[in-house]
């Protein structure tokens, strides 16, 4: 910044300001005087010739005084084509404004906003980590639409890039691209689950808030991972640790026993400190019935906790030493819902400790600790002194330490809690001061030894000079009389008295309706006071004069014959007033208390009427039952639920297995180089098929029996060495177990799933049989993976053992969750590829199996944008058909699994057909096979979901698809030149399957005939941005001219355009919706040396289209 | 997570603007303002406010309110934590984090803020990161970046954040390898009229300036570590060895950091340094009221207890004040009705005392309250409660670094009722 800007800048105005920085760079120019006769098109035109010009210096300054704009608020959209022109700069500076700029303004020019995707797409592929991470942090943050299959590829690509920061930055855009699309759940959920694996600290924290923001519920994706997020916790960053603290609460919440089961038990018997007050007394019954419950539940099985629970316990308190006060907070509260009584002490010096922090920090904590001190009181009672108020806090804080003061409040320490109250009620703070009688109100109900010395000295501020000091007290008087009104009638005499002091309308009113009230407790004085306030009734204030009327019905109701004639005179004057509320009042009353003829059967009740028995109001903390809510959230604060908040499941009944968030051992260990995993994969369609020719669960039932037993034996040896290995493998570098881990991950997510279904019925059976061996080698396998967890699980395998003789039922119930771990280990490898196929039958519509109809071209593309990566990607058995394409052949693509689709398979391809009905549809053509045994009825779509511009037209319903037999049908599918997907649902007469047809960008065009001077013209008027160019080496096999026309056909729908020079091939299309031209030159030169250029107006088509392309030609 | 954050000054005018995702119009704004309205003091303003589409959480600092703007659950401390750990980086960048300040540098503060967070997510907040990202600006930067056209924002991408020790830049070089460290204690205590004490306890606060090269692993420990009660450490600090052997390991940060706070346990009786003798008095009727003030060392080793500051808020009724101090100035303002005395230093031999008359408004009553009085003070060489350094050692490199240990007790909130 200029120094001149330095000066001028003071001024508030912010002319002066913009001025000020003018004279730098362009003074000449424009002069002082721009400064104050500039409008917004002047200075944005100014900005616009700085942007254009050469100098890097000039365009920079120009950024800088955009974002000064922004920063502003003021409106400096219409520079977006100017600035856009930048995102490719070298200047670091200057692209990092530009991206400031960009992300701010994408969502008002999408169109324009386009125009920069190429240059992130380039970027993501940069060899640098953090220019792979900036462009896919800018890209995801462009909330525009149209991209979002971009940036759900990029993600993808992301999610599994070697750089963990890389990987950070993409569990980041997850939640970006739910926001702006939260139809992609699905598919980023699959991401989530992948990234959850990742075993890098700084991705944990960033994931776990994905989780979080796309698919809280998803409990079921943590089980695995639970352990790990425990031991990660301390060297995530500490925002991260935030955000994983609150999330295994609530997953805890789910997972674990309530550890105060037994506790309640013990303190019923001791008598704890709760009982000394009064006002809990209800409260105490719920709470014994509670507890008589809770002993039922308690003695039938006596609690052990659980070692998961235990870990994550013992891994969070190192936290509360954290300087980040959400983190403390985040312990605390986590150990507030979830540690048994005996610990959660241990939070509350940390809590204390951020009382020394700043106000706002203050005012937090406070509001919790009220919480806490109601349910825990013991908890802060040795830090009573540190709530203590100083006349420097704000009024906030104090009137939150006042509360939690009162919350402390026993009788132990009542006397110096009051002496206390009694300085404060001193201060000048008149808030506070009121805030101090109520609490002093409280303390008097709470504990009924100082309810009198409370009450004398409520008595005494009544001669207070301070209005809100002598009302606060007269009601918090009103409200302790109420409780015991026959002890106090001196009491009562004396506020009576008072009368004639007290002038704070208030007050005398909360007198007068006291006297009323209780007139029978002091018969003699209320009469005369009815008197001395008939006498002043016409200069009363208008709430006292209510309740003189009041006070009057009443005696007149109880003792007529002294106070008859005053009635009537008050009536009287009342009738007569100014205010008509007080003339209805009377005329009200009167006709209640004075019998007539025409007084209905109202007054023969009015003595019910005015004296029925009030009840007397409770003086309860307003931080009672707000702990319902989960500490250290928004929701608490407010005492209202804020949007997006999770709900704190209750303790379950029974504890969920256990077993669930037992990891195996990675079976990569098994095949150590990649060709053996190749061969696996290969292998797959084996399996699949072998299993459509048999029932399915039949199949995978016999043979994992046959094999568990034949192979347990050499299994449980593998598994021995398999342990061994794993504890190595976690000092070996991340990256390499995170190769591994993609692969791994289909598998091992389907085997939680596994023992909570089987453990009860077939596994318990089939151990029958094989006990002796699995006990064995249940004890071996776990001892060995405990070693490797932590020492805190060892604690595991005892308590399981010494249970065995405590009741029967507990011991079976035992064994069989602790067993059904075992055999599902040992029979996992065996058995693996067959559960894949059976977790496809049990939970098709409980996840989205990564069956491949979900991204045929994604991964097609992802493939082609991850060269590099080639191999690794996630579902290599779909790419091989689209790189060995005979020639001629039409692309098939998987719209429903046979298995899926209980025996009905669905392939689409695209027909390059035009579609006769509507010209701007793709044509796709279904291919209907109906492999069970049953005839299928009445298939068709429904449900169709679409981006919007998006249409469909349907196929005609096929009425019956006969068993063994196929069928074809034709739909369209306007895409609006887009690679969205479109998503439906297929109808049986049975059966409904949610399925989405993906086209590749290909498929989008028609081939058109061009002469080669139109191509050439053509050409000519789609240069600069829309131009796209490519290097490539062309594959071996495709370097004849021949070869290349036929991939890039197959590739893309084209026509080819003839060509004077055999070193052309030229070949041009229009997209099927925009009828937007799409011109490709693949020129070759020497030695398999090509360049490819694609000029498409539709950048984003054009570059999806270079890179299939490429992918085809290369392949 | 966050949504915006809204800069607005004491007179209520939005002078910076940013979003992190899309949108959010200012005024939403006008909500705060509404609080602040309702609000008598500034500091009242409630941390959270709820508006019927979004919830603002605001932090006040030097006099700024920073406004975040968030949609959906998330820990209010978590954003009041991060907004607090904008501001120290203001600071620190800036020396200043004032209005004007912000304003100067507002491209270096939109920078800093698209680095802090990702879609409201913190990302670097760690100031070793940011200044290898965007570098602070300096006078003699500024002048060449003007004349040059060179830029502040780091060629460099960090390494830091991927290190294992990511508060630490890599390659830090020095001619002079010097670490220093401040044992600095605050003694908050109340203490009633008659001269006992209410509460007391002692806080302190180790702060570092570590200029070394490399990668030193330092390790600190303390002749009497059991003193520690309550620790929080910078993240630097390897807990487990602390657990275990109450000796303080870590490899430092690059510059300024605080690398532990601590509480001493309060079964340690807290020796108050200072005492005060005060007669405040009104009288019913008369429209005067009687001053005086006697300031005096006590339990402080010798030590001399120098800047000393007295301040009290008188009534309201007060009209002015005529004083005498013994030593020092003392001002008092009749619109806030606050009295401050500069002592300076205490001179056992001389005490210090303020002694006059107070005059009250015309025909007012005697006022019911009786002001508390603030001190402050400062006692070099010394942490009151005992603490000790015992040695500082380094590890993994080859030089000798010079090393350097202050101590310090200052007076935290410490007041006495009258």
């Amino acid at each position: 910044m200029s120094t001149a800007a330095l000066y001028n800048d003071q001024g508030a105005a912010e002319a002066a300001v913009e001025a000020g920085q003018e004279t730098t760079p362009t003074s000449s120019s424009s002069g002082a005087a721009f400064g104050l006769f500039s409008t917004d098109f002047k200075k944005n035109e100014d900005l616009k010739e700085m942007l254009e010009s050469n100098k890097e210096s000039l365009k920079l300054e120009a950024m800088k005084r955009i974002v000064q704009l922004i920063s502003k608020g003021k409106n400096a959209s219409e520079l977006f084509p100017a600035i856009v022109k930048n995102v490719a700069s070298k200047n670091i500076e200057l692209k990092k404004l530009v991206y400031v700029y960009l992300v701010r303004y994408a969502e008002e020019q999408q169109d324009l906003a386009l125009l920069s995707i190429s240059t992130f797409q380039r970027a993501l592929k940069d060899p640098n980590q953090f220019i792979r991470a900036s462009a896919l942090r800018v890209l995801s943050s462009i909330r525009v639409p149209i991209i979002v299959p971009i940036m759900m590829l990029a993600i993808k690509e992301a999610a599994a890039d070697l750089s963990p920061y890389v990987r950070k930055t993409s569990a980041h855009a997850i939640q970006k691209l739910h926001s702006l699309d939260p139809d992609q759940k699905e598919q980023l959920i699959e991401v989530i689950e992948k990234l959850l694996k990742d075993k890098s600290t700084l991705v944990a924290g960033s994931v776990v808030m994905a989780f979080e923001e796309v698919c809280p519920d998803r409990i079921d994706l943590i089980h695995k991972n639970y352990r790990k997020l425990c031991n990660l916790l301390v060297d995530v960053e500490e925002w991260g640790q935030v955000v994983i603290i609150n999330m295994l609460t609530r997953y805890a919440r789910t997972q674990f026993l309530n550890p105060n089961i037994n506790e309640s038990l013990l303190e019923e018997g001791s008598g704890g400190e709760k009982m000394f007050y009064g006002s809990d007394e209800d409260e105490d019954e719920d709470e014994k019935e509670k507890k008589a419950e809770a002993a039922a539940i308690a003695k039938r099985k006596p609690y052990v906790m659980d070692p998961d629970h235990r870990l994550l316990l013992r891994n969070t308190k190192p936290l509360l030493q954290s300087r980040n006060a959400a983190v403390v907070m985040a312990v605390a509260q986590l150990y507030f819902h979830l540690a048994p009584k005996a610990e959660v002490g241990v939070i509350a010096k940390a809590l204390v400790r951020l009382l020394r922090s700043h106000s706002e920090v203050q005012f937090v904590v406070l509001q919790n600790v009220a919480t806490m001190t109601i349910k825990r009181r013991g908890m802060f009672e040795p830090y009573l002194k540190s709530f203590y108020i100083r006349s420097t806090d704000p009024t906030q804080i104090k009137v939150l330490k006042l509360e939690v003061l009162t919350n402390l409040a026993n009788e132990t320490n009542i006397s110096t809690i009051l002496r206390e109250f009694q300085t404060y009620i001193k201060s000048m703070d008149k808030d506070f001061v009121a805030a101090t009688i109520q609490a002093i109100g409280r303390c008097a109900t709470n504990i009924g030894e100082v309810r009198d010395t409370c009450l004398n000295g409520l008595v005494q501020l009544l001669s207070n000079r301070d209005e809100l000091v002598v009302a606060e007290s007269v009601v918090v008087i009103k409200k302790l009389l109420q409780m015991q009104p026959e002890k106090h009638s001196d009491i009562i005499k004396h506020m009576a008295k008072l009368t004639d002091n007290i002038q704070v309308p208030m007050a005398r009113a909360s007198i007068l309706w006291l006297i009323g009230e209780y007139c029978e407790h002091v018969p003699r004085i209320a009469p005369d006071v009815l008197r001395k306030m008939a006498k002043s009734f016409t200069n009363e204030e208008d709430i006292v004069k209510l309740q003189i009327i009041n006070l009057a019905a009443k005696l007149y109701l109880t003792n007529s014959k002294q106070t008859k004639l005053l009635t009537q005179y008050v009536l009287n004057l009342a009738k007569y007033d100014q205010n008509y509320d007080i003339r209805d009042r009377a005329r009200f009353v009167r006709q209640l208390i004075v019998p007539t003829e025409k007084s209905g059967a109202l007054s023969k009740y009015a003595k019910k009427l005015f004296l029925a028995l009030k009840p007397a109001p409770v003086l309860e903390s307003p931080f009672k039952d707000r702990d319902h809510f989960q500490l250290g959230s928004l929701s608490h604060l407010l005492n209202a639920k804020a949007g997006g908040y999770q709900e704190l499941p209750e303790w379950p009944e029974a504890a969920p297995d256990p077993s669930v968030r037992n990891v195996e051992v990675p079976e990569w260990t098994k095949c150590s180089s990649r060709e053996k995993r190749k061969e696996k994969k290969v292998e797959k369609p084996f399996y699949s098929d072998s299993e459509g020719e048999s029932g399915p669960t039949e199949s995978a039932d016999s043979e994992s029996d046959s094999a568990s037993t034949t192979d347990s034996a050499s299994a449980s040896v593998s598994e021995e060495s398999e342990s061994g290995l794993e504890s190595e493998s976690e000092e070996e570098s991340e990256t390499e177990e995170e190769e591994e881990d993609k692969k791994e991950k289909k598998n091992q997510k389907k085997e939680p799933k596994k023992p909570v279904q089987e453990s009860e019925s077939e596994q318990s059976s089939e151990e029958e049989d094989r006990k002796p061996e699995k006990r064995s080698k249940k004890l071996k396998s776990d001892s060995e993976s405990d070693s490797v967890e932590d020492e805190g699980s060892e604690s595991e395998s005892s308590p399981s053992e010494s249970e065995d003789f405590e009741s029967e039922a507990v011991v079976t119930k035992k064994k069989k969750a602790a067993e059904s771990k075992p055999p599902s280990k040992s029979v996992r490898k065996e058995e693996k590829k067959e559960k894949k196929e059976m977790s496809l039958l049990d939970l098709d519509d409980f996840e989205p199996t990564p069956s491949p109809q979900v991204t045929p071209v994604n991964t097609l593309l992802s493939n082609s944008l991850a060269t590099d990566l080639e191999g690794l990607s996630l579902s290599d058995s779909i790419l091989s058909p689209a790189t060995i394409i005979p020639s001629g052949a039409l692309k098939n693509y998987e719209l429903l699994h046979r298995i899926t689709g209980e025996g009905l398979s669905v392939e689409y391809c695209f027909s390059r057909q035009p579609f006769s009905p509507d010209a701007n549809m793709v044509a796709v053509q279904l291919q209907f096979t109906n492999n069970s045994t049953s005839d299928t009825k009445n298939l068709h779509m429904e449900d169709v979901r679409l981006q919007s511009g998006m249409r469909v037209k349907e196929f005609p319903e096929i009425e019956l698809l006969p068993a063994g037999e196929m069928t074809s049908a034709v739909m369209g599918i306007d895409f609006c030149d887009s690679t969205q997907a479109a998503n439906f649902q297929l109808c049986s007469h049975t059966k409904k399957f949610f399925v989405s047809i993906q086209p590749p960008v290909g498929e989008l065009m028609r081939p058109v005939f061009l002469t080669e001077n139109e191509f050439k013209k053509e050409q000519g008027q789609l240069m600069g941005m829309n131009e796209i160019t490519e290097k490539l080496t062309l594959d071996v096999k495709c370097r004849n001219e021949h070869a290349i026309v036929q991939r890039v056909t197959t590739a893309a729908n084209l026509s080819r355009v003839p060509c004077g020079s055999d070193k052309e091939c030229r070949f041009a299309g229009r997209t099927v919706t925009s009828s937007s031209l799409v011109l490709v030159t693949v020129a070759t030169r020497e030695e398999g040396a090509a360049q490819l250029m694609v000029n498409c107006e539709k950048m984003v088509i054009g570059t999806m289209l270079v890179k299939d392309i490429l992918l085809a030609l290369t392949q | 997570m966050i949504h915006s954050l809204f800069l607005i000054n004491a007179s209520g005018d939005i002078f910076l603007e940013k979003h992190w995702k899309s949108v959010v119009s200012r005024s939403v704004c006008d909500y705060f303002f509404e609080a602040q309205e309702r609000a008598t003091e500034p500091e009242n303003v409630p941390p959270v406010i709820p508006t019927p589409h979004h919830y603002l959480i605001s932090v006040l600092r030097h006099r700024i309110y920073f406004v975040a703007v968030i949609q959906s659950e998330v820990p209010p401390l978590f954003v009041i934590e991060f907004l607090h750990r904008v501001v120290d980086t203001f600071q620190d960048y800036f020396g200043v984090c004032t209005e004007a300040a912000i304003k100067d540098n507002v491209v270096v503060v939109y920078e800093l803020l698209e680095e802090m967070l990702d879609n409201g997510f913190p990302l670097a907040t760690e100031s070793n990161i940011l200044k290898e990202l965007i570098k602070p600006p300096t006078i003699l930067r500024t002048m060449v970046n003007t004349i040059t056209g060179s830029t502040n924002v780091g060629e460099q991408l960090p390494t830091g954040q991927l290190s294992v020790v990511p508060w630490r830049r890599t390659g830090v070089k020095y001619t002079n390898n010097e670490a220093y460290f401040d044992v600095v204690e605050e003694i908050d205590a109340i203490i009633d009229k008659s001269g006992s004490t209410i509460t007391a306890e002692i806080q302190g606060v180790i702060d570092a300036c570590v200029k070394l090269t490399g990668m030193p692993d330092l390790t600190l420990s303390f002749m009497n570590p059991r003193l520690l009660d309550d620790v929080s450490f910078h993240p630097c600090v390897r807990f487990k060895r602390w657990e275990a052997e109450r000796i303080l390991s870590f490899i430092p940060p690059d510059g300024n950091f605080r690398l532990l706070s601590y509480h001493v346990s309060s079964q340690n009786l807290v020796a108050i340094p200072v005492y005060v003798k005060h007669n405040i008095t009104f009288r019913e009727g008369s429209s005067q009221g009687r001053f005086d003030l006697t300031l005096g060392p006590k339990q402080t080793m010798g030590k001399a207890v120098e800047a000393v500051l007295v301040s009290s808020q008188l009534p309201r009724g007060v009209l002015n004040a005529n004083l005498n101090p013994s030593q020092g100035t003392y001002t008092f303002d009749p619109v806030t009705k606050l009295l401050t005395w500069d002592v300076g230093k205490i001179n056992p031999q001389k005490l210090p005392n303020l002694k006059g008359t107070m005059n009250l408004q015309a025909g007012a009553s005697k006022p019911d309250e009786n002001p508390t009085i603030n001190i402050q003070f400062k006692i070099q060489q010394m942490a009151i409660s005992g603490l000790k350094v015992n040695r500082l050692d380094m590890y993994g490199e080859k030089y000798k670094p010079f090393k350097g240990i202050k101590y310090m007790t200052k007076a935290g909130k410490f007041q006495v009722r009258t």
